[in-house]
């Protein structure tokens, strides 16, 4: 549709500085995710890190690798990414750069949709974890609905401030509902929804890992095909249409990913902000607007700030750790805030 | 005399009301109201005790009975915390309304209270044992530090912020703070300290506090209803304010003064508090007409009825354990949120 048979040497040349922007994005991530895994109480060598890795290392190093650090660092990407594509599909979607799963109040929905069935059934059981991103998605759904009937004005549509500014609402209103419903419930529960609301990586076991992976494993590669109907969307309803896409059909469809890929992230980590915003921002900086190149490096992106994120939050104040989306959030509100000045009126 | 017949005719113009009559038994009906709020909150809890034991507890003050001690100790100053701050956070609330002509203004939106509450989390972090009465005065700073940050991306912003945009920079600042006094509750490890804070309750106050704070809100409240005649010409907008004479730098100095000390006051009791400010405002508005000379103090008396049920209710809902005040208004204040940002937030 858009690509010519012949592409001149200078847009060849420009294709090949995104790919290269890209891989430069993901090598940074597998940095992190080296670092990342000699963070930690118990200190591994570099030396020791390889020997564990190739299966020679002590019971405890094994352990500590294996069953701690890997899957939460996993984890970290997988959320990471998640959160990253969802707000880039959102911006995509709605044509509003602020939006974010976090802060459009969906990440909250999912949120009390897991602290609800915590509530009710032991964590340590298993069948439960791999439910929980279906009722993550459940719930995120059911407030991503109410969120849009709440914005959406006769006449008017929805205004992107109004879309944000009802997601805060509800995400304030979730929030709160949350702290009255667990405080009827024990006090560990209430620890729970704490840890939640400050947004730390908490579904650390491989577990948790096999539970969001599936979600992930067919939405990513499904909005990587959609990556031309985003460009087009785009450029405005009319032309949209007159290019031949089902914008109803195509938003809806797009939407519901969307939630899904927030639903699942949530649903093993905590009610982190400001990635899906960020992601697809800085990606945008820096390879330009086509969809084709954004959502790789938004993907990529997102997975290096969640794992630095997180990173961070254990090494500062090692044993003990500060949410990843506590680091996030100081990051990501000064972005917020940076755009916000930013954008017209 | 001629301003205030010129005043009049552009209230008139606007269609804008005064209504004094219904102003004057709002306040008196508002005041027996917060009476009768208080005496039955001072009645209830934990430990029963009858009317007649609460009445002499309160007037015939005995230390040796047991009964006296609880109503005089811990649920007097408790309910009178809780109006103190109820009126705070309203009266601020009002007059950010007013003299911004911003229907979406409140202390807790506009990130006042993160502010104040992040200050205190640096006093509890590096200054452990402070004083109530300079944790207070940081509070006002950080209310102030908040306030800045948000109005200071308004004015730097393309074009300035509209009502609406300038809530999602106050959504913004709030975030932040609240990571950072986060961060440092967990890296100081005084989480438990400022969890209170965090969720908003006034559980904790005595008497040592009310008598620093109560000062302060008085007279902040008073300062108000000094200065409510020039904010109701400054809510017919800046133009306006100065044509019928009005220094307005100085109204504005003035109110934003009173309205840090309002709500860092508060925030020093209660912790991060929102949706008082939004929701009192604009039901006395809808009550007693555009006049703050009315809104001011009616927005007082309604605050302290407010957060003194709010606290109420707070004991109620899951003996013994507390609710988080914060929680309970948010349950309101989110679908009146929502109903004035549908109606676009046009009227004030």
């Amino acid at each position: 549709m858009i690509d010519k048979p012949y592409v001149s040497t200078y847009q060849q040349s420009r294709q090949k500085r995104k790919i290269y922007t890209i891989l430069l994005i993901l090598l940074l991530t597998v940095i992190a995710f080296i670092i990342s895994m000699n963070t930690g109480f118990i200190r591994l060598s570099p030396m020791e890190l390889l020997e564990t890795l190739l299966g020679m290392g002590t019971e405890k190093q094994n352990l500590t690798l294996f069953e701690f650090r890997l899957p939460r660092i996993v984890i970290s990407v997988l959320v990471g990414i998640g959160l990253a594509l969802s707000g880039c599909v959102l911006q995509g979607v709605s044509g509003n750069a602020l939006a974010d799963p976090g802060i459009l109040g969906i990440n909250a929905g999912a949120g009390l949709a897991v602290v609800l069935f915590i509530s009710f059934f032991p964590t340590t059981s298993d069948v439960p974890v791999l439910f929980l991103p279906i009722l993550a998605f459940v719930g995120a759904g059911v407030t991503a609905a109410v969120i849009y009937a709440l914005a959406y004005k006769r006449g008017e549509g929805i205004t992107p401030t109004r879309l944000l500014l009802t997601g805060i609402a509800i995400a304030a209103g979730i929030s709160a509902a949350m702290i009255i419903l667990t405080l009827r419930l024990t006090p560990d529960n209430y620890q729970f929804v704490a840890v939640w609301l400050a947004g730390s990586i908490w579904g650390s076991n491989w577990m948790f890992v096999l539970s969001v992976l599936p979600w992930l494993l067919i939405l990513i590669p499904y909005v990587f095909i959609k990556a031309r109907v985003l460009n087009t969307l785009n450029l405005g309803e009319v032309t949209a249409t007159g290019l031949g896409v089902n914008i109803e059909k195509e938003r809806l469809l797009l939407l519901a990913a969307a939630v899904a890929l927030a639903g699942a992230s949530v649903a093993v980590s905590g009610g982190i902000g400001f990635v899906g915003l960020i992601g697809p921002h800085l990606a945008r900086q820096l390879v330009g607007g086509k969809h084709q190149f954004v959502i790789p490096a938004s993907a990529a992106i997102g997975a290096l700030l969640l794992l630095s994120a997180d990173t961070i939050g254990r090494w500062l104040i090692e044993p003990s750790e500060i949410p990843a989306g506590i680091v996030v959030s100081v990051i990501g509100a000064p972005y917020f805030l940076y755009l916000l000045a930013k954008s017209k009126a | 005399m001629s301003a205030s017949v010129e005043q009049s005719l552009e209230v008139k113009k606007r269609g804008l009301t005064s209504r004094p009559v219904i102003g004057t038994l709002i306040l008196i009906g508002g005041m027996i109201g917060l009476i009768i709020a208080i005496g039955i909150s001072v009645s209830i809890g934990a430990a029963e005790i009858d009317v007649k034991t609460v009445w002499s507890a309160v007037f015939q003050y005995d230390s040796a009975l047991v009964p006296h001690q609880i109503i005089q100790e811990t649920r007097l100053p408790r309910v009178l915390g809780a109006a103190l701050v109820g009126a705070s956070l309203a009266v601020s609330g009002s007059i950010m309304q007013g003299m911004t002509r911003n229907p979406l203004a409140d202390p807790g939106l506009l990130g006042l209270n993160a502010g104040a509450a992040f200050m205190l989390a640096i006093c509890f972090a590096f200054f452990p044992g402070l004083p109530y009465m300079y944790l207070i005065l940081f509070a006002f700073l950080g209310a102030a530090l908040g306030a800045g940050i948000v109005f200071g991306i308004g004015s730097i912003a393309k074009g300035g912020l509209t009502p609406m945009r300038l809530v999602l920079a106050g959504a913004a600042v709030t975030a932040l703070l609240v990571a950072l006094s986060e961060g440092i509750a967990i890296y100081h490890r005084i989480a438990q300290d400022l969890a209170f804070w965090n969720a908003g309750g006034v559980s904790g106050t005595k008497w040592e506090n009310l008598q620093i704070m109560a000062p302060w809100v008085l007279l902040a409240i008073l300062g108000a209803i000094v200065l409510s005649k020039s904010i109701t010409l400054l809510s017919l907008g800046d133009e306006v304010a100065v044509g019928l004479g009005q220094q307005t730098g100085k109204i504005k100095l003035f109110g934003t003064i009173i309205i840090l000390i309002l709500a860092g006051a508060a925030v020093s009791v209660v912790g991060a508090v929102g949706f008082v400010g939004l929701i009192i405002p604009h039901i006395t508005r809808f009550i007693v007409g555009h006049d703050y000379r009315w809104i001011i103090p009616g927005s007082a008396v309604l605050g302290g009825v407010l957060v003194v049920l709010a606290d109420l209710a707070a004991r109620m809902v899951n003996p013994p354990q507390e609710t988080p005040i914060g929680a309970l208004i948010a349950i309101i204040g989110v679908p009146f949120f929502l109903y004035l940002t549908r109606k676009g937030g046009k009227e004030l």
